[in-house]
């Protein structure tokens, strides 16, 4: 047994008790991380001797009172670490080695004195769903190495999964957070748009993008949000509003509440595996005194191109930045400054993150400005309107979080568009902006883990929490983990 | 809507400052051809009324007191600079 079986907050009771000592938890990792990163390969960049030295104050710090004390966590490479190196999985920022700042969530974290143990791969600039976009390596799915453990957030839900860190952050513009959570069988939340700062996440679409937490259980993934969430004065994005104590509700029970299906999301292409294990989640929402309506989404299947159009667009004007002037990749073939720019950006951008600026900026030019970009803003209000109209009698919507477990390596990569079918469950959340968490719900028959999906009201990230975690409780999906090479200690 | 074509492209690589070679050019065309016979089934919906959403809530206009505060010094913002000459960003030469 590895002391990351342990929960969070069991972690902390023992920290406390002085029963283990926060080097324990640091070694746990590196340990962990030396013994199976070779196979799942979710780690781009290690903060080792930092974490060492951390560890030994730890230890000696009187007040252990923080939350997450000590506790060892990951940070997906698109969040800013202040002189430990960020890269967005790009080759564009392969050496960037000494960010100036530190994310608002990871200012957040110091405070609470977790310790950050390296940083973790995604498709570059978070364009993929596989993790194959990124260019450094491919993370494997710790269930099976043959599979791709999801993207954008493959890294953190990989490391999560095999018990390499306790929890980790990603980010979610289209799905990144919820759907690799569900290939690898962890629990994955976005939240709102606006509870969690984006200050120090590297830009993707920054009308959808998100940060949340990566975990085990829902009670340390509700733990976790407590502490990055909040208003900033650096996002004015972020709202005003108190941060409730979600850990605190979670044992409340769901008696009465009403869950919407919407059947849009047990249709067609949908695997009959999915269905089924959704179906028989709904049973343990009616023994646990929960009611469920068949509902409908009827824009969700215009969701897909909308969101390409949209983040697409967003995303070439937000990589404009990368010109190889200030900082990022130079690229030394160049005796002008027009030839510097295209040769830098050229060098620097993978294969879909050009398609992607290409798209984006197309969809901006005119003649497809008003067709295009605005008419896909159009159905987002439309797609907005779906949930706000459910919502108006249910309490959350639950379906499956993707509508195939995990794909193999090399599978999707040749067509672009099948690739993105991929995200149709979970891109309707972002752009309507509500929260939405993914849990694990049973296995293929290939033993792929299968992933619940439970959308909530703008800020109602507790009900989400207690109809997760009453789920979770009832069931013992989430104490499964993965068969990997060596010995637990 | 008319096609993407291959000179589109090329303009659209340009402005965008992308070297694309040949093939390249080829292989964006087609998928983004493709993409866009996908988008179509957008035109499905009437959207004549419908007031467009450009964010994932309604937090607007929110207002700050402009004042100056530390940030980064001159050092710093030189740090992670592909070349830099007496405190500055040096670049390829502009003028011909």
């Amino acid at each position: 047994m590895s002391l990351f079986d342990h929960s969070i907050k069991e972690l902390e009771e023992k920290l406390h008790n002085k029963e283990i000592t926060v080097q324990d938890l640091v070694d746990t990792s590196y340990n962990r991380i030396k013994e199976v990163d070779d196979q799942i390969q979710a780690f781009l960049t290690l903060n080792e001797e930092n974490a060492q030295v951390q560890a030994k104050e730890l230890d000696t710090d009187a007040d252990k009172s923080k939350r997450l004390f000590g506790i060892p966590n990951g940070m997906k490479d698109n969040i800013m670490t202040k002189n430990l190196r960020t890269t967005a999985g790009s080759q564009m920022l392969k050496n960037f080695d000494e960010p100036l700042f530190n994310a608002t969530v990871v200012e957040k974290l110091n405070e609470e004195k977790a310790v950050i143990i390296g940083k973790l791969n995604m498709d570059e600039f978070a364009m993929g769903s596989s993790n194959e976009k990124s260019s450094f390596q491919t993370t494997r799915n710790p269930w099976n190495t043959d599979y791709v453990p999801g993207g954008s957030s493959g890294g953190p839900a990989a490391a999560v999964a095999s018990g390499q860190i306790k929890f980790a952050l990603g980010s979610d513009t289209g799905g990144s957070i919820r759907q690799p959570a569900a290939f690898c069988g962890v629990v994955g939340m976005k939240p709102t748009y606006g509870l969690v700062s984006r200050f120090g996440l590297v830009a993707f679409a920054s009308s959808m993008d998100q940060i949340g937490p990566i975990t085990n259980t829902v009670e340390d993934n509700a733990r976790v949000l407590e502490v990055i969430a909040g208003s900033d004065k650096m996002d004015m994005t972020t709202v005003n509003k108190d941060v409730p104590a979600y850990t605190e509700k979670l044992a409340d029970g769901i008696k009465g509440l009403k869950i919407a299906v919407p059947k849009e999301y047990l249709g067609e292409g949908v695997a009959p595996e999915v269905k089924n294990a959704v179906m028989d989640a709904l049973k343990v929402y009616e023994s646990l005194g929960a009611t469920w309506e068949e509902v409908s989404l009827p824009h969700s299947k215009y969701a897909v191109a909308a969101y390409y159009l949209l983040s697409s667009a967003e995303g070439s004007t937000a990589l404009a930045r990368y010109d190889g002037v200030r900082y990022g990749e130079r690229s030394k073939n160049a005796d002008n400054m027009i030839d510097m720019y295209k040769l830098s950006r050229s060098e620097g951008f993978g294969e879909e993150v050009k398609r992607r600026i290409m798209l984006g900026s197309i969809t901006l030019s005119a003649g497809y400005h008003d067709t295009h970009f605005q008419k896909a803003q159009k159905v987002r209000t439309l797609i907005k309107r779906d949930f706000e109209d459910i919502f108006e009698n249910y309490d959350v919507i639950i379906g499956p979080t993707t509508p195939t477990p995990a794909f193999k390596l090399g599978e999707k990569t040749e067509n672009p568009l099948t690739m993105y079918m991929n995200d149709v469950l979970t891109i309707p959340v972002n752009l309507a902006g509500v929260p939405g968490i993914s849990l694990p719900c049973g296995f293929s028959e290939e033993g792929l883990p299968l992933g619940l999906q439970i959308i909530g009201k703008h800020f109602d990230e507790s009900t989400v929490y207690r109809a997760a975690h009453a789920y979770e409780q009832a069931t013992d999906h989430h104490t499964k983990r993965p068969e990997l090479g060596g010995e637990k200690e | 809507m008319a096609e993407i074509t291959k000179e589109q492209v090329e303009r659209t690589a340009d402005l965008i400052r992308l070297t694309i070679s040949e093939e390249e050019t080829e292989l964006l065309t087609s998928q983004l051809n493709e993409f866009m016979k996908y988008a179509d089934q957008l035109n499905e919906l009437d959207t004549e009324n419908v007031k467009p959403t450009t964010h994932g809530n309604d937090v607007k206009d929110v207002m700050r007191k402009d004042e100056p505060t530390k940030w980064i010094t001159q050092e710093e913002a030189l740090k992670n600079a592909p070349d830099q000459d007496s405190g500055q960003v040096r670049v390829p030469s502009i003028l011909e």
